[in-house]
């Protein structure tokens, strides 16, 4: 990449859950950087390890899970040497989280004022709970909910899917992060709001330098909203680069696949090719290709361990077989 | 719903097998004659629905007819043991949640270590003693052995203290008796926690289901993830939401509370209303037994009832 | 591949019973077995008791009042738990009293067990006016404390081996008819129930050939859980005199005798307590060990 110092550096993510079967490696050996106002799409099915790698940068995979290995820097800092204390003050201040649900994100016991308000105490940013309570009302006005001070006393099963879910961002964003991880905030939102949400996020991308990572599985909201993406499969980055090109030109079988399931807008008609088979047992891979099984370009060479490997200016493929890909 | 309750407690006393008035005059040798003046007395002679009508109304008046044994109305009987009873109640609740509350947090936030096993052995020891046992092991240490607290009664000899309220914890702050006061949470302790901890361990175990399912949610990552104290994420974020179910629990088990006073009550001696119901089955109190079992069922059910209006207070998905 | 390994896989692959299962499952897990193994050795010594127990359990002998048990001195392996105010020897009578609390509580439980099933699944299946019946009954019984609902049966019917198990039969089948109904009311939606009434089977075939099968399982794990509650219910009855009465030997009743000599006497009391505790625990134990052979999904452990 052309950046000289990005936001945030992941090398050689792995990050494990115990099973009845064994380990399972839910992400193992991501590598990806992510720059100030940049929008970086991570798409993959569910299971691929892409809600985890981020969950694993913001520190909070949950135990018995736990990071192997690797190292997460933010601002030059590895995380994951860092105590828990010294996280968490940067959970929220430096990233945040916005959740595909918000109706089961945010807490039903408690108005919508009272978890806008607590974030920014919880950050030292406002110097009374009055002047937090301003802030969280000029929040809500900024992501577009109307009459916000209003609002601020209402449980969140009193707003409308559309509307909580702009104010479930407005929490996230409540202490001003530097990056946000958006896991497929819009899945759950019909056509016209999805666009409203979005908007938002890039007007919030453009003006204040925000880093987005936006994790879903619609390669048509990627293509759309992000500079670049990154596809993920069983645990793997298994491709990357700027989003035109990677649509226009994938060099991994998978995304070709992945590209060929979308319904086509120009031609509805067109069927829609699934890729058959099933993804590998995560507590039982060998080092080998994970896409092999599935892949109509596997050849006997796919068994030896595959690198993710440059090709050309900003592309990355872990396909040995990448320039056959058409 | 209480109308069903006290057509149960009325046909519990009528319809099963044994005659009260044989039993009542077992001792004596009653002529048949005496059999049917007592019969005539206690209107056991008419029909059944009549029975139950003048049961129910007297009932609702409040009158349950007088107590053979006390030569007293039974409802001044009751009402004069019923706030050393309500006083161990609430006490031995109180020890139950102190003690459920942190331990079954505890035992969630620390799922299936060491700790959370220790903790659920310990309930399920808990909820397999037998209260009146359990009360008598804790005489035999703490009052016969160590000698720290006494072995029942709910006040020393030597205090004396008007009575107001009937609650000695009220009067004796009343009056300004501090001793006093001491004195009495001493006597409480015991038939408290003998109450109180097969019910914390019940209703931790409740807790900790229901505070591990809360902190499996999305809003409790969420909560973490805007970089909250974990104080506040645990205290606030997910114990009000875990609560919400234990309320219902909780009032179930303040109702088998009642329950257990009768043994408790009569394990250490406490001048309350179960064991004045213990009493007068032996007595062969009769109407002071039924008023008292309506008594602890309409208790119950209200219970229920308050229980469900603190569910809808504590739930604001509920509330309109 | 390890042989276990291989053979986890077959059994995926042959359908298994589903009570076969829930039997292995529950024969892995070691506290459960021990637990079970427990309650096997009372429920043996229950039924030798004319045979094991050393002494008759009513015989007194004035002489041996209080005699303390083996380990202590003064104690002699004749007696080996000592005896009690009338010099009865503790031993003989907790034998014969797991008798008692056995024999009431798998009454109780049986009995309940069926009719909770039975009108569990009528109220279940039927709807209508006969769920309204018995949901009524049932909620109304519910609105009292069990043992203020047990106490004031046994107040009313006087004391007695029968009173006891009607008193509390009388409230331990709603337990059983909830969990049953619940079960009931699941499995009356189910295709195999629609294939059945197609194929024009009645309703009692149905509820008794189709349905039960499903609703027995949750009832077994039901019936034992409840079974630890009615041995100390019913060990709570005979504390306050209201259970079988002198001089057949309960547990409850052995605690109350020893309160009088508490400070003489401490095991009179202490030893027939530790009987309930150590066969309740047991009970609980393998009840939490049957409900997680049956449902692994929801108690993984």
């Amino acid at each position: 990449m052309t950046m000289a110092e990005p936001l945030l550096a992941v090398r050689g993510l792995r990050t494990v859950f115990p099973t009845r079967r064994g380990l399972l490696a839910a992400c193992d050996g991501v590598d990806l950087q992510l720059a100030a106002g940049e929008a970086l799409g991570v798409v993959g099915e569910s299971g691929s390890g892409k809600s985890v790698t981020f969950l694993s940068v913001l520190g909070l995979i949950r135990p018995p899970g736990r990071i192997d290995a690797g190292e997460i820097l933010f601002e030059g800092r590895n995380l994951i040497r860092l105590p828990a204390a010294a996280l968490r003050t940067l959970r929220g201040r430096a990233m945040a989280l916005a959740m595909q649900d918000s109706l089961s994100a945010l807490n039903p016991a408690l108005t919508i004022g009272t978890q806008i308000v607590e974030t920014i105490l919880a950050h030292g940013l406002a110097r009374s709970r009055a002047a937090a309570r301003d802030r969280a009302v000029e929040l809500l006005h900024c992501v577009g909910i109307p009459s916000p001070d209003r609002r601020l006393n209402d449980y969140p099963h009193q707003f409308s899917g559309g509307m909580r879910q702009r104010a479930m961002i407005a929490i996230a964003l409540a202490a001003e992060p530097k990056l946000l991880v958006a896991d497929e905030p819009t899945t759950a939102l019909d056509v016209t709001i999805r666009a409203q949400v979005l908007d938002l996020i890039d007007r919030l991308r453009r003006e204040r330098g925000l880093a987005v990572a936006l994790i879903t599985h619609d390669l048509g909201v990627v293509a759309e909203r992000c500079d670049r993406v990154m596809v993920m499969y069983a645990g793997q980055v298994v491709e990357e680069g700027p989003t035109a090109e990677v649509i226009a030109r994938p060099r991994h079988p998978y995304t070709r696949g992945l590209l060929a399931s979308l319904p086509s807008l120009e031609d509805p008609d067109r069927p829609i090719d699934a890729i058959p088979g099933q993804v590998p047992d995560l507590t039982h891979v060998d080092a080998g290709c994970r896409f092999r099984n599935r892949c109509p370009l596997a050849v006997e060479l796919c068994m030896q361990p595959v690198e993710l490997r440059a090709l050309g200016a900003n592309r990355l493929s872990r396909c040995i077989r990448a320039e056959a890909v058409a | 719903m209480l109308l069903g309750v006290s057509a149960i407690v009325f046909l519990m006393i009528t319809l099963t097998p044994g005659d009260p008035v044989e039993i009542m005059l077992a001792d004596q040798r009653a002529t048949p004659e005496q059999v049917a003046a007592l019969r005539r007395d206690l209107g056991l002679d008419r029909p059944l629905v009549e029975r139950f009508l003048v049961f129910l109304g007297n009932a609702l008046r409040g009158d349950f007819g007088i107590s053979f044994f006390h030569r007293r109305p039974v409802w001044d009987v009751i009402a004069e043991r019923l706030p050393a009873t309500i006083e161990l109640t609430l006490f031995s609740l109180l020890v139950a949640v102190l003690v459920a509350i942190p331990l079954g947090v505890i035992a969630a936030v620390k799922r299936d270590t060491w700790l959370d096993r220790a903790l659920s052995a310990a309930s399920l020891f808990g909820v397999s003693l037998p209260g009146f046992w359990f009360g008598i092991l804790l005489i035999l240490l703490f009052a016969v052995e160590l000698r720290l607290l006494p072995v029942g009664g709910r006040i020393g000899f030597g205090f004396d203290v008007l009575r107001i309220t009937g609650f000695l914890l009220v009067d004796t702050l009343l009056a300004g008796d501090i001793a006093a006061l001491r004195n009495v949470l001493t006597h409480l302790m015991l038939p408290a926690i003998t109450l109180g901890l097969p019910t914390a361990a019940l209703l931790a175990r409740v807790i900790r289901s229901s505070m591990a399912e809360v902190l499996a949610s999305d809003y409790v990552l969420f909560a973490e993830a805007k970089g909250l104290p974990r104080r506040r994420v645990l205290l606030l974020h997910a114990l009000k939401n875990a609560l919400i179910p234990t309320v219902t629990v909780t009032a179930i088990e303040t109702g088998q509370l009642l329950g257990g006073n009768m043994i408790v009550e009569t394990v250490f001696g406490w001048p309350g209303l179960g064991r004045l119901v213990v009493e007068s089955i032996f007595a062969r109190n009769y109407p002071l037994v039924q008023a008292a079992v309506l008594l602890y069922a309409v208790t119950y059910v209200m219970l229920n009832f308050a229980a469900d209006l603190l569910y809808t207070a504590l739930n604001p998905k509920v509330r309109l | 591949m390890s042989a276990r390994f291989v053979a986890a896989s077959e059994s995926e692959l042959r359908p298994v019973s589903p009570l076969r299962l829930a039997l292995a499952r529950f024969v892995a897990n070691r506290t459960a077995l021990a637990s079970a193994g427990v309650i096997l050795a009372f429920l043996l010594l229950a039924l030798a008791a004319p045979w094991v127990a050393p002494h008759d359990p009513a015989e007194a002998d004035l002489f041996r009042r209080l005699q303390p048990p083996v380990w202590s001195a003064g104690g002699e392996w004749a007696f080996a738990l000592g005896c009690d105010g009338l010099g009865r020897d503790i031993l003989s009578r907790l034998i014969w009293g797991a008798r008692i609390s056995l024999f009431i509580a798998l009454m109780v439980i049986g009995l309940a067990a069926v009719i909770g099933t039975l009108s569990g699944l009528a109220a279940g299946y039927f709807r209508g006016w006969v769920d309204t019946l018995v949901s009524r009954l049932v909620d109304t019984l519910l609105g009292f404390p069990y043992l203020v609902f047990a106490i004031g049966l046994m107040a009313m019917m006087g004391p007695g081996l029968h009173n006891i198990v009607l008193a509390l039969v009388y409230k331990e089948w709603v337990f059983t008819c909830r969990v049953a109904r619940g079960e009931t009311l699941a499995a009356r939606e189910q295709d195999y129930v629609e294939a059945a009434r197609a194929l024009g089977c009645g309703p009692g075939h149905i509820m008794l050939r189709e349905i039960l099968p499903n609703v027995l399982s949750p009832v077994l794990v039901v019936a034992t859980f409840r079974m630890a509650y009615v041995i100390i219910l019913e060990a709570s009855l005979s504390f306050l005199g209201l259970g079988v009465q002198p001089p057949t030997p309960s547990w409850g009743a052995m605690v109350a005798d020893g309160r009088d000599f508490l400070v003489d006497a401490w095991w009179v009391s202490t030893i027939p307590g530790l009987a309930i505790l150590a066969l309740v625990l047991a009970i609980n134990l393998a009840s939490q060990g049957l409900r997680d052979a049956f449902d692994p999904r929801l108690h993984p452990s």
